[in-house]
């Protein structure tokens, strides 16, 4: 289908274009990479009297360190994600479930931003976040914001970003010397994700020390599998581990849909973090 | 309505469009470059991918306004002086299409998989060509096509033992 109308405008700098955003007040979208914005107006499911195209401000592109932390540019696309090395080397879980997103066309327009900002709980990328502790950087007329990842996703395709703020950078920890694994599990190639769990893994003389577990697609917000990563700490071996997951569904409240009940996405989450945690500690 | 300048398969465009106006629509409707085809609405299908600024696309997932400055390659850019490429000929000789609603979409994947991976495995053309729905074919002989022209463009030749090798890895 067609979209619906609208007005265009393409801000060359980030102060112009919270300006854009702070001037047309509810009535107005920002455009990053567009495919998930895109297809929503295809459908008419979303009508913006204004779109705020940032996909050529350039500083809002690309990977830098400062210090211990990754600064990762929100307007990055998958794929720069994806074959960036200080991505790869701090931030491995991170380019690991990016390339488990859509496919080669779709990755090279979408962004880390434009995923995080639309919070779709079948994302990929919001859970990852969270498991990272990544840190979302936000601008608005009033200047910037940190906001954690756990306090970002607020419900089902809602975030704390008020109408006229725009996501400049996301700030990852790195992890270097954690285990990592994305486990994703779809119907068929190039879909999204029934249940998906990111597990972070740090060892310490066999044992796991500290785990980390983030849940794609198990309630209307990515979560933490907090019971499941409380008991994890100390297991030792793959029986540990089993037993662990199985409270990885705990106090999660996931939907159905036409490919999964509900029961059927936790049981998912329990078999997945058992996978994902395995292969993270180095056990599987 | 906004001004655009684009080149297309080697032409410059200049045109006022409507800021909604997709990609595809502007390349069919507007240049009349038929050779896109539009076979979704929810950008799955990836029978429209281009090429834009080097890399592949779904131009039914671009606006127009966002191909301003940018350099588009359909897949009627692919044999300007009518001398298919190695990989247009693969699909050919390899019965890569049946009712070729996806052929064009294929070959810009699988043009720009071989740009990134001269050389990928079998299990790596499925991967590159997971936005393509082919719904003739059942898929074997678009990886043997795209298989067999990273031989040839390789100068290896398209019958030598590494095509005899990745034919059985295919079909194993
Ligand atoms: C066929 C297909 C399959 C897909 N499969 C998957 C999948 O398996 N897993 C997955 O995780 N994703 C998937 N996606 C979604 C893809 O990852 C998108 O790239 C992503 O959801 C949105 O990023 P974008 O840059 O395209 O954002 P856009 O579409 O441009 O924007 C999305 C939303 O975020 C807002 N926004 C974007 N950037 C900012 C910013 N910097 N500041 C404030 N607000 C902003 C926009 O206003 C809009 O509401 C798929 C998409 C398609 C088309
Ligand atoms: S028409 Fe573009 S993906 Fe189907
Ligand atoms: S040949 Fe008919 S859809 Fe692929």
């Amino acid at each position: 289908m067609i979209p619906p109308a609208f007005d265009y405008v393409r801000p060359a700098g980030v102060e112009e274009a919270v300006r854009a955003l702070a001037d047309a007040g509810e009535d107005a979208k920002v455009l990053a990479g567009g495919q998930s914005l895109l297809p929503l107006l295809r459908l008419r499911l979303a009508f913006p009297e204004l779109v705020v195209d940032v996909g050529r401000i350039p500083e809002l592109r690309g990977v830098r360190e400062d210090g211990d932390t990754l600064v990762i540019g929100a307007l990055t696309t998958h794929h720069d994600v994806v074959h960036d090395p200080l991505v790869r080397r701090h931030a491995g879980l991170l380019a690991q479930a990016t390339e488990a997103v859509a496919d080669p066309a779709v990755r090279h327009r979408g962004t880390l931003g434009g995923s995080l900002a639309h919070a779709d709980p079948a994302g990929d990328l919001p859970a990852v976040a969270l498991a990272l502790d990544a840190e979302l950087v936000a601008q608005g007329p009033g200047g910037r914001r940190a906001i954690p990842a756990r306090e970002f996703f607020t419900d089902y395709l809602q975030t704390t970003l008020a109408p006229d703020e725009l996501l400049v950078e996301i700030r990852v920890p790195k992890r270097d010397g954690w285990g990592f694994r994305y486990e994703k599990f779809a119907r068929v190639a190039q879909s999204w994700a029934m249940v998906g769990v990111a597990a972070l893994v740090r060892r310490d003389d066999g044992h796991i020390a500290e785990a980390r577990v983030g849940l794609t697609n198990m309630g209307a917000t990515p979560l933490r599998a907090t019971a499941a990563e409380e008991a994890l700490a100390g297991a030792g071996d793959a029986g540990a581990v089993a037993r662990a997951a199985e409270s990885a569904a705990e106090g999660t409240r996931p939907s159905r849909d036409a490919s999964a009940s509900p029961e059927y996405r936790a049981h998912l989450a329990r078999v997945l973090t058992k996978r994902a945690v395995l292969a993270a500690a180095g056990m599987g | 309505m906004t001004h655009i300048s684009v080149t297309v398969d080697g032409t410059a465009y200049e045109d006022e469009v409507e800021p909604r106006l997709l990609l595809v629509h502007y390349l069919r409707d507007r240049l009349g470059l038929t050779g896109t085809p539009i076979g979704c609405d929810t950008s799955n299908c990836g029978a429209c991918t281009v090429e834009l600024d080097g890399v592949s696309v779904k131009s039914c997932t671009v606006l127009a306004v966002q191909a301003d400055g940018s350099e588009v390659t359909t897949v009627q850019g692919l044999a300007p002086d009518g001398e298919w490429t190695p990989l247009q000929r693969a699909f050919h000789e390899r019965h890569a299409l049946q009712c070729g609603y996806c052929t064009p979409g294929m070959l810009m994947a699988a043009r720009d998989l071989l740009r990134e991976n001269p050389h990928p495995s079998p299990e790596e053309v499925r991967r590159a060509l997971e936005g393509n729905l082919c719904r003739c074919t059942g898929y074997q002989n678009i990886v043997r096509a795209v298989l067999s022209a990273a031989e040839e463009s390789d100068g290896s030749g398209a019958t030598g033992e590494r095509s005899a090798a990745s034919a059985q890895e295919v079909t194993a």
